[in-house]
């Protein structure tokens, strides 16, 4: 349950996130104590309580399936850092 | 060692909507890379999706059809992972509450039913494209997102199937459903129709699963089947000399026509599915659910069993007729008309289909109409032309989409049935012929073939050969 | 009267009536940006060219009589991670820096029709996430009443730039009272609106089932047009809802006589700075006098609501930052070998450390075998703590309580004990987790003479009720009026 390096690393991985190993400690740390205080809610019975997800009860929202007009490639791929012809460049993807 | 094969299938179906699954952009295939992209299917900061109903009832179509059970109150989920082609590194999709879950889809594998049941159906978005290039050493990949947000089916099977005939007669069946309900036009080539496999051996008869291994990278329903073959084999080498199977995930190498290992369980991605906040969860009522069924046509294989019960059509007639639902809606409406199930059957299988085939024309629009064969088969019936000249009244009806009516009467193809202008003619070649004559009288039989020859040659085959034989027959006086 | 310093209404009304120009005004307000501005350090982003040349255009439509917006030639102001087209959307991230949006948000849609006059972008926590601004990757805003003291947060920014009129009005973002909280710290008026009230649409998103675009203004009536303004349905934002918008101005005056307010006494335990408590009691006496009923009430779960939120939200928030991969758009690092280096590199390098620490507890609490127990469990509890409300509401019609427990503190104070600081928006958070409205008034000061807030929640959709409820206070009151005081050189106009 708590937060240690074997831990920290593995959801550092998960979010994509490099840490230096003094980020490290810091995070253990500081996570280790965010934990232990949420850890409070199993104080509470929960047996028979819906989550809620949806602060609001509606549902069934939906648009037609009618063209909208799509982006400029130009201008999107003016925001991108890196491109080549009409396309957005990445570092080589191995399978 | 004798080993029985567990085999199940993932399916992935784009669905032929006009725009993609969340924002407004076409699904058209084939267009410029990058111009069917906007703010939402690239994920860019502060968008929001909002569902398409069209995608969304073909979904709940197909669960319907494959005898799913709704969730009457369904929702979706983010799946999350990192990979380039998938523009907010989360897949919408749905885990918690599957449209819909435990169905079943018949198939056949020679002349005898299987149940394949279905874990579950659902819906999500399709991610976009990555290319590399094909020179040696680029130390880059190219990306084009025309793709992300497409709608996507995906049909989860149990593992039901026990040896390849099953998997083709699944993948087979299932893509005529998907194309028969007209949710996807499953062109494989296209990527709208995408199968994986997951496989596993366990001793005949021993209850318990072995270790299932996944295969990717299927393009086509021949690799899936040669990728099952390779693994089989795979797995039973390993297992008869007693070693495990690994938990694994491999990719298929459609050249080389082996696998290999992609990742291993151990590494198997952490997905961190949750509710999406998004999009608000679906109820689906009766009403909605009966509008929907109402939507769906009969599926291939009851047709077929009807086809062959009802107008007693032959099993390779009927498969033949059902094989593409507009041949088997044309020769209804036909049949609907004037009930002539053989005769339709023959001139679609036969003649139809051929001049199709021959002029590589669109079987979806075919080059004439119901009516127009129908009358055909009518005008045949009442003898007024041969069923030679038939033939060829139809090819032309094929080339100009005249009515054969018209065709016979341009043509004077109509047969000659006129007893006075016949016996003329007879008269002419028996005054022409008189040892034919003798021969007959003396009991030659073949000399009445003889002049029914000539009379017939004298009127451009054109004449009512049974009306000749009679007339023939009175003359020489038998 | 320097001209910036009166209401949004009143400038609105000089415009119309023509007594001034749209351009006097956004002229005035640059000058007092040039002067105030290195102070306060309320902006990322200041869009002056575009700013006048708007004006210019509302003072043509004037002069040839034309139909003229609901907020005509008001400054506005707007929370950096709200998308404005063509114009600089930071999130205060370095990960967003020189990103330029391609669309406008649609509360940016709404303020343009109806004429008003975006003057720049306000700084705020990185990603909002924080309560102080201090997260923030380009600067740190200095409440106006006290340049050590933090301007609270998320909307840091845009609250101090209003409380030092630096801007006439401002929107900002509420997800666990960022809107509230700055406000009650700047002594400005901030209200957070119902969820679903105001499309999401153009909000970068932190926790999608959270936030809400909400206001910040000098007084009660301009909060309740602005509102009206943002608010409505919004076809790009399935979560927005249809309830029709009410004019939150028309009857915003009526009385409140035998209006039963609750006080929970939850709210009111030990942690609660004793001048802020003093500050409410008094605003309750008000109340009462105006023939107002207190009455007491519990919301017994309370105790959790921080912990739930920091689950939920970050649950959230793991999932909305993960598109930030260097791939589309935004910063990408360097020096990467391989995509996965690359992605790792660009985000840590992009992101701060708040965001870097709410984004791994996020995917904690979402990983395989921590779901139920997190994310789950919490989703749960804030069922239990929404039901909290709804009972109270069947006896109460709506609940006072304070903003935030403490008045603004130094800057650094809280910077390194991530826990203390979130536990700082204990009484702001709830609202969010049960999706109902908050307003937070000036309601009085501390002794070292900073602002004290009071906030005031209602059920879904009663905005309008409490619009009704704050202006009360504020015609009995004068807290609303005192402006922070600092060197000014001589005033034009
Ligand atoms: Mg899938
Ligand atoms: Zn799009």
């Amino acid at each position: 349950m708590g937060m240690d390096r074997k831990n920290i690393e593995y959801i550092a991985h998960l979010s994509r996130i490099e840490l230096m190993v003094n980020e490290e400690e810091m995070f253990i740390r500081q996570l280790s104590d965010i934990l232990s205080y949420v850890n409070k809610l199993n104080k509470i019975n929960t047996e028979n309580v819906k989550p809620l997800v949806y602060p609001l009860n509606m549902s069934n929202v939906f648009r037609d399936d009618e063209l909208d007009e799509s982006s400029s490639r130009e201008e999107v791929l003016s925001n991108a850092p890196s491109t080549m012809g009409f396309f957005f460049k990445v570092p080589k993807v191995i399978e | 060692m004798e080993y029985e094969v567990v085999i199940g299938l993932e399916t992935h179906a784009e669905l032929s909507t006009i725009t993609k699954l969340f924002c407004g952009c076409s699904t058209k295939f084939g267009s410029e890379p990058n111009t069917q992209i906007c703010p939402v299917c690239l994920g860019m900061p502060g968008v929001l999706p909002v569902m398409n109903r069209k995608a969304f009832e073909y979904a709940l179509k197909i669960a319907i059809t494959l005898n799913c059970d709704i969730n009457r109150f369904t929702n979706f989920d983010r799946k999350s992972y990192y990979y380039p082609d998938l523009p907010k590194n989360y897949q919408i999709s749905q885990n918690y509450s599957n449209l819909g879950i435990n169905g079943y889809m018949n198939i056949e594998v020679n002349n005898t039913i299987k149940k394949i049941h279905i874990h579950n159906v659902h819906l999500e978005e399709e991610a976009g494209k990555l290319i590399h290039p094909e020179e040696i050493g680029a130390d880059y990949s190219l990306v084009d997102f025309n793709r992300a947000g497409v709608p996507l089916l995906e049909i989860v099977s149990c593992p039901d199937m026990r040896n390849i005939d099953e998997v083709e007669s699944y993948m087979q069946t299932l893509r005529k459903i998907l194309l028969y309900t007209g949710v996807s036009d499953c062109k494989m080539q296209e990527g709208s129709l995408r199968f994986e496999a997951s496989i596993s051996l366990r001793q005949k008869g021993s209850e318990k699963l072995g270790n299932r291994v996944e295969i990717k990278n299927l393009n086509s329903m021949k690799s899936v089947l040669r990728a099952v073959e390779y693994e089989i084999k795979r797995q039973s080498i390993v297992l008869d000399k007693g070693e495990t199977v690994a938990r694994e995930t491999r990719l298929w190498d459609e050249v080389a026509e082996r696998s290999e290992r992609m990742r291993s369980k151990e590494e198997a991605q952490d997905y961190r599915y949750f509710p999406e906040p998004d999009l608000l969860p679906v109820f689906i009522d009766e009403k909605w659910l009966n509008i929907i069924r109402d939507t769906i046509p009969e599926l291939p294989l009851a047709r077929k069993q009807r086809f062959m019960e009802t107008l007693k059509l032959s099993e390779y007639d009927a498969c033949v007729l059902t094989e593409e639902k507009v041949l088997a809606d044309f020769f209804e409406k036909c049949v609907n008309v004037l009930n002539r199930p053989k005769a339709f059957c023959n001139w679609i299988i036969n003649d139809l289909l051929r001049e199709v085939k021959d002029r590589k024309l669109d079987i979806h629009n075919l080059p004439i109409q119901p009516k127009q064969l129908i009358s055909l088969v009518e005008i045949v019936e009442k003898g007024t032309i041969s069923s030679t000249i038939a033939k060829e009244v139809f090819s032309e009806m094929v080339q100009t989409g005249k009515d054969p009516q018209t065709i016979i009467e341009e043509k004077k193809l109509a047969q000659i049935s006129d007893e006075s202008l016949i016996e003329a003619v007879i008269e002419k070649i028996i005054t022409s012929n008189p040892e034919a004559i003798e021969d007959y009288k003396k009991g030659k039989k073949n000399a009445l073939a003889f002049l029914i020859g000539q009379v017939m040659k004298e009127m451009k085959g054109k004449a009512n050969p049974k009306i000749v034989n009679k007339l023939l027959k009175d003359k020489v006086g038998i | 009267m320097r001209l910036i310093k009166s209401t949004a209404i009143q400038i609105k009304d000089k415009i119309v009536s023509g007594e001034i120009q749209a351009k006097d005004v956004v002229r005035s307000l640059f000058e007092w940006i040039r002067e105030t501005e290195p102070n306060v350090q309320a902006y990322i982003t200041l869009n002056e060219e575009e700013a006048l040349k708007k004006a210019a255009e509302i003072d043509k439509k004037i002069e040839n009589n034309e139909q003229i917006g609901l907020l005509a030639g008001v400054p506005l102001a707007i929370k950096d991670n709200i998308c404005t087209k063509n114009l600089y959307t930071t999130c205060a991230s370095k990960i967003l820096k020189d990103f330029i949006p391609l669309y406008d948000a649609f509360v940016i849609d709404r303020l343009k029709e109806e004429d008003a006059i975006i003057i720049g972008k306000t700084n705020l926590d990185e990603f909002a996430m924080g309560s102080s601004t201090e997260n923030s990757s380009y600067k740190i805003t200095c409440n106006p009443w006290n340049f050590d003291c933090v301007p609270g947060g998320s909307s840091g920014g845009s609250a101090a730039a209003v409380a030092s009129d630096l801007a006439v009005m401002a929107l900002g973002s509420d997800t666990g009272g960022s809107v509230r909280q700055p406000a009650a710290l700047c002594g400005i008026v901030g209200v957070k609106p119902t969820y679903g009230r105001v499309s999401r649409y153009g909000l970068v998103a932190f926790g999608s089932s959270l936030d809400q675009i909400g206001t910040l203004t000098k007084d009660v009536k301009d909060a309740a047009l602005l509102l009206k303004v943002i608010s409505g349905n919004d076809l790009y934002d399935t979560t927005s809802a249809r309830e029709p918008v009410p004019d939150y101005i028309d009857g915003i005056d009526s009385s409140i006589s035998d209006l039963r307010i609750g006080i929970p006494r939850e709210y009111f335990a030990e942690g609660l700075n004793c001048d802020v408590l003093k500050a409410v009691k008094d605003a309750l006496k008000v109340y009462e006098r105006l023939g107002a009923k207190i009455i007491d009430i519990s919301l017994p779960h309370t105790e959790y609501a921080v912990a739930v939120y920091y689950i939920i939200a970050n649950a959230e928030a793991s999932s909305n930052l993960a598109r930030y991969d260097g791939v589309r758009y935004g910063f990408r690092a360097s020096n990467a070998n391989g995509v996965i280096s690359m992605y790792c590199r660009t985000r840590s390098e992009g992101f701060g450390n708040e965001v870097k620490r709410r984004i791994m507890l996020g995917n904690y609490a979402l990983s395989a075998g921590y779901y139920d127990a997190y994310y789950l469990k919490a989703s749960k509890v804030r069922n239990l703590i929404k039901s909290d409300f709804d009972t109270a509401f069947k006896k109460v019609d709506c609940i006072i309580c304070p903003t935030s427990p403490i008045p603004a503190f130094k800057i650094g104070e809280r910077a390194n004990n991530p826990l203390e600081m979130y536990l700082s928006d204990i009484y702001t958070i709830p609202a969010n987790l049960a999706g109902i409205p908050g307003i937070s008034i000036p309601c009085g000061f501390s002794k070292e003479v900073l602002p004290i807030g009071m906030q005031i929640l209602g059920q879904h959709f009663e905005e309008k009720k409490l619009l009704q409820i704050a202006y009360a206070f504020e015609r009995e009151t004068d807290f609303h009026l005192k402006k922070p005081v600092f060197k000014v050189s001589s005033a034009k106009i």
